[in-house]
């Protein structure tokens, strides 16, 4: 069982990097691009017996444990069964 | 009256605080590692030092805040000892939910390392009752993450109960709310600062007006504890 936890800052929190990042778009021509926000993905892994259920708990666990910070930031989770990636689009499992 | 503090994986302002504590100011101080599950028994003040624990993974602070040693010193602040925290020892009194509100990048993304004007709150309560506050106090800041953040029903509490005792004044290096350079604890006995104090405790320094801070903090711990 493979997860992917992708973490934003929140919307109402502000975000330079993201900012800094727009601007260098601008810069590089596209100028209709708006409101970039830089996140963070952190991809785990959980024996294959786990049942979705469980680990979609067990990670909302971690996020609120450890991974994101509640003031500044969400989370979103992607539950993979299938290691070698699937049609939710997420990564095979890196060797 | 003893100074313990803390040292993590990627501390380095821990030997300043030592030197602040122990040589200037002439008080028993012993750095403890983040390993320890436990505080020494005749602990007075902890002192979370500056530096980048962890290397900043994750969050700056994030995984210090969640090490053996913060458990015990979460335990120790719940019966009333005083902890600072300062520049990324805020950052970890933060992750850790001692202080509300988070540290993020600085508003215009650049590290700040400079002298900055601290103004004190009139009357400042908790480790900071009794400073004096005729003049701001002169200190440095060097860090990238200092921009200080909290929803604006958190900033309202903090500022109607006098937990917002440091302001920078005039500049503000960093894009915090309501120029805050320091946070006070519920209880008045967690604070946590971005300026440097410890950096500015000798005139070969540049400025002593840390001196002061570090006092008054030694001061109200031991009445405290």
């Amino acid at each position: 069982m493979r997860l992917r936890i992708t973490i934003h800052p929140r919307r109402d929190v502000l975000d330079p990097e993201g900012r800094a990042v727009e601007s260098a778009l601008h810069g590089l021509g596209h100028r209709d691009v708006s409101g970039v926000r830089v996140g963070r993905i952190v991809e785990l892994e959980l024996p294959d017996g786990v049942a979705i259920d469980e680990a979609e708990a067990r990670a909302t666990a971690m996020c609120d444990a450890l991974l994101a910070n509640p003031v500044i930031e969400t989370y979103h989770i992607e539950a993979c069964p299938n290691t070698d990636g699937d049609a939710r689009g997420c990564p095979p499992r890196s060797s | 009256m003893n100074v313990v503090v803390a040292r993590f994986p990627g501390s380095n302002c821990d030997h300043d605080c030592e030197w602040a504590f122990g040589t200037i100011l002439g008080v028993p101080t012993r750095g403890v590692w983040h390993t320890e599950g436990a505080l020494p028994p005749e602990t007075d003040l902890v002192v979370l030092p500056g530096g980048f624990s962890y290397g900043d993974y994750l969050r700056c602070g994030a995984i210090a805040a969640r090490s053996p040693l913060m458990g015990a010193v979460r335990a120790f602040a719940a019966r009333g000892g005083a902890v600072l925290g300062i520049c990324n020892g805020f950052q970890i009194l933060c992750e850790a939910g001692l202080l509300p509100g988070a540290l993020i990048r600085n508003e215009d993304m650049h590290f700040h390392c400079m002298d900055v004007d601290v103004a004190v709150t009139a009357e400042p309560g908790g480790l900071l009752r009794g400073l004096e506050r005729s003049a701001p106090l002169r200190m440095p800041i060097a860090h990238l993450h200092g921009c200080y953040t909290a929803s604006e029903d958190v900033l309202n509490m903090l500022q109607t109960t006098c937990r917002l005792p440091l302001r920078y004044g005039g500049h503000n290096p960093n894009g915090s709310a309501r120029n805050v350079a320091g946070v006070l604890g519920e209880g008045g006995n967690v604070l946590g600062l971005m300026p440097h104090p410890e950096r500015a405790v000798e005139r070969a320094l540049g400025s002593e007006d840390g001196r002061s801070l570090l006092e008054t903090v030694l001061r109200n711990a031991r009445s405290a504890s």
